[in-house]
């Protein structure tokens, strides 16, 4: 396979020498509907300047593709370019001398000037050097709400958290589950990130995550924390589904009154046809704190030895940022835009609820990926999966999460 | 055992011992040179790096007993060795029993026995994903055993064992018990033809009943293939993994996880060799305490015999 790109590559250098073309292969997970579309708008764009994009889709989530894609790059088998969500997933590799190095890129571009919230750069700086290009943001902080649900129980749609708990009686009397919510690690996990940025706030979760501040951890905000998911849990006992799509599909079909889940879930709704603010609503930051983090996808360059490869990536990652293809990718994703000065308006309106936070500045986090590393996340999951599946009491879990925090590097 | 056959050409010159069988040799350097580099080595190696703070990529920082001391400590650890514990004993006893026994009725000469070993041994040609999946299926409770036995009328039957944390290691096992019967009763089934029909006329004669014969007779004297069938239940046992994943993905919560699929989840998904390592050289350790003491037994009390 190797041996045949190499050959192809020397066939089409001795056929063609005065075009610069250039073949790059493009590894990434984006496989459903909406995510393939989008794809498709970077390859359009690539070819156009007269280069190839060799796709390279991996089946199945981040977490089946991350370790290819990792074993890969470490086993030297590299490709030119590949996604991954940006923060310290990819912190060895770059002290390992893998991944190309893009400084140039970015100070030709202005990248510390356009790309907005910082905190993207940031994720993708190490020691003063940028290493990816930011792509998309993804944030996770989101209640969606099914109108239907909400009028079968004839109460009103609440606008937040506190609402919401307090209108679960009447779901549960008009036999709708309150809160969906899919029996995985990482989506119970997503809901206890959303419920500790509303009730904790900005500044103790940064002083947790980022900080590493286990005293913070141990402290009453999070008590409350823990007894909020405690009653979350309750409201989501009569969920018994896996994936989160499934769990968004009970909210779209208003067997469910609402999910916590990040805003990828707009791509349900949308495929079912369902339209912002009609059939659905949508609380970032759960309507108790108008955050939202900055987790996204970027697009990382492993290292080849080729200069003509390393001029192409450099030329890639300058693409990847450019407002032309920033505007078309983010509209066919769902996702937001990696810098404040594209026009966005054909966004509908939950997408432009997060352009609103993310251009405001103050209501920006960074996302758990960039604080915690993936062993302490897998750590968190660990103990949510149990948490969610058990009777283990607030104040059990919390003791446990202070030890993982407080052991976490 | 040929050491001593001298060739009578050359009685005065002793051959050099290194050329003996020469091509022999030769032949066995690839698969000597495997064990020693890939399962030695390798071994070596994670066991080495199973004491150092490798992250994404190995490398050799010590750090002691720190791994070791993370892992007894972490929770979804203790609860993969429990329900390992749970399932090898379950599964060790009930697969040679189903096994033994459905060879022992094949083997009464019945009839269509060709049809009925097809059936019993076809779970076996699946693979564990299929079978994970099947019995998923199965053990559904809104359309699987559970909901087909309250539509034949009794509507309290409760049957969910996939659902419910504290016997969901149960719910596994009758999967792997479907898959893994099938092959023991065929070991088993070659074992039994392999008795010599006199000793059946020998014990008739005598006035020994069947169950009898089986028990005192017949069963002392297939030890060697109760020995086989051991090693294969073993073998399954300890490297259980893609029935879990396919079954249960160690859920409810982490209530389902084995050791195997800490191993994986922590080198690859969590990003830490050293723990993953640390993780599966505990495994090797259980295999080796189990292993040692069973070939001292088995191979060292033969010499003295």
């Amino acid at each position: 396979m190797k041996l045949t790109t190499k050959l192809m590559a020397a066939t089409a250098l001795v056929a063609a020498p005065a075009v610069q073309a250039a073949e790059l292969e493009v590894t990434h997970w984006w496989t459903s509907g909406g995510e393939a579309a989008a794809v498709a708008e970077l390859a359009e764009a690539w070819e156009a300047a007269g280069n190839t994009w060799i796709d390279g889709a991996i089946a199945g989530s981040g977490g089946t593709a991350r370790p290819i894609i990792i074993s890969r790059i470490i086993g030297g088998d590299p490709m030119a370019a590949t996604q991954l969500n940006h923060g310290r997933q990819a912190e060895e590799l770059i002290e390992a001398g893998l991944l190309t190095d893009l400084t140039e890129v970015a100070e030709a571009n202005n990248w510390a000037e356009i790309i907005n919230p910082p905190s993207l750069l940031e994720a993708c700086t190490f020691e003063g050097r940028v290493y990816c290009a930011p792509l998309n943001i993804h944030s996770a902080q989101w209640l969606w709400l099914s109108r239907d649900a909400y009028e079968t129980a004839g109460v009103d749609v609440p606008n937040d958290w506190n609402e919401f708990v307090a209108a679960a009686p009447a779901l549960e009397e008009a036999g709708i589950v309150p809160l969906a919510m899919g029996q995985q690690g990482w989506q119970q996990n997503i809901a206890f990130g959303d419920i500790t940025v509303a009730i904790a706030g900005v500044d103790n979760m940064l002083a947790v995550l980022r900080d590493k501040d286990a005293d913070v951890a141990a402290g009453p905000e999070y008590t409350a924390v823990f007894e909020a998911v405690a009653t979350a849990r309750e409201l989501a006992r009569d969920s018994n589904v896996q994936d989160w799509n499934l769990a968004t599909n009970m909210v779209i079909t208003g067997q469910a009154g609402g999910q916590l889940m990040g805003d990828w879930a707009q791509g349900e709704f949308q495929v079912a046809g369902q339209v912002a603010g009609e059939d659905y609503e949508c609380l970032p930051g759960l309507g108790l704190n108008q955050v939202l983090d900055t987790g996204g996808d970027a697009f990382y360059f492993p290292v080849i030895d080729d200069e003509e490869t390393r001029a192409a990536q450099l030329e890639m990652a300058e693409m990847l940022v450019s407002p032309e293809v920033q505007v078309a990718f983010n509209l066919a994703k769902g996702s937001l835009p990696v810098r404040g000065d594209v026009d966005l308006s054909a966004a509908n309106d939950c997408m432009q609820k997060g352009l609103a936070i993310l251009a405001s500045g103050d209501g920006i986090l960074p996302s758990g990926d960039m604080a915690l590393s993936q062993d302490s996340t897998i750590q968190v999951e660990d103990l949510m999966a149990e948490f969610w599946s058990s009777d283990m009491s607030a104040a059990d879990a919390q003791e446990r999460y202070v030890d993982i925090i407080s052991s976490a590097d | 055992m040929s050491d001593h056959v001298s060739d009578p050409s050359a009685p005065a010159k002793r051959p050099v011992q290194l050329f003996r069988n020469l091509s022999a040799k030769i032949a066995s350097i690839p698969m000597i040179l495997t064990a020693l580099v890939v399962f030695v080595g390798g071994t070596a190696w994670t066991v080495v790096h199973s004491f150092t703070s490798s992250r994404m990529l190995p490398k050799l920082e010590f750090v002691g007993f720190d791994q070791y001391e993370r892992l007894w400590s972490t929770r979804r650890w203790m609860i993969s060795i429990e329900n390992l514990a749970i399932y090898g004993v379950c599964s060790l006893i009930l697969t040679l029993l189903i096994g033994f026994t459905l060879a022992a009725l094949l083997d009464r000469k019945i009839r269509f026995e060709n049809t009925f070993r097809t059936i019993f041994l076809y779970p076996f040609a699946l693979s564990f994903v299929v079978t994970g999946l099947a019995w998923q299926w199965i053990l559904n409770p809104d359309f699987g055993l559970q909901s087909v036995v309250r539509d034949w009328g009794w509507e309290s039957f409760a049957f969910d064992p996939l659902n419910n944390s504290e016997i969901v290691i149960f719910g596994i096992l009758i999967a792997g018990i479907w898959q893994g019967s099938g092959l023991i009763m065929c070991i088993m089934l070659a074992g039994l033809r392999g008795i010599d029909e006199d000793i059946w006329k020998a014990a008739r004669v005598d006035g020994i009943g069947t169950v009898k014969t089986y028990v005192r007779v017949i069963i002392p004297m297939m030890r060697p293939v109760f020995i086989t069938a051991l090693v294969l239940i073993a073998s399954g046992i300890i490297k259980l993994y893609d029935l879990v994943v396919a079954q249960t993905n160690g859920g409810p919560g982490i209530s389902s996880e084995v050791p195997a699929k800490y191993v994986i989840e922590y080198m690859f998904r969590a990003q830490n060799l050293g723990q993953g390592f640390a993780a599966s050289t505990m495994m090797l350790v259980s295999v080796i305490v189990i292993l040692i003491p069973w070939a001292y037994l088995e191979f060292g009390g033969r010499k003295r015999g």
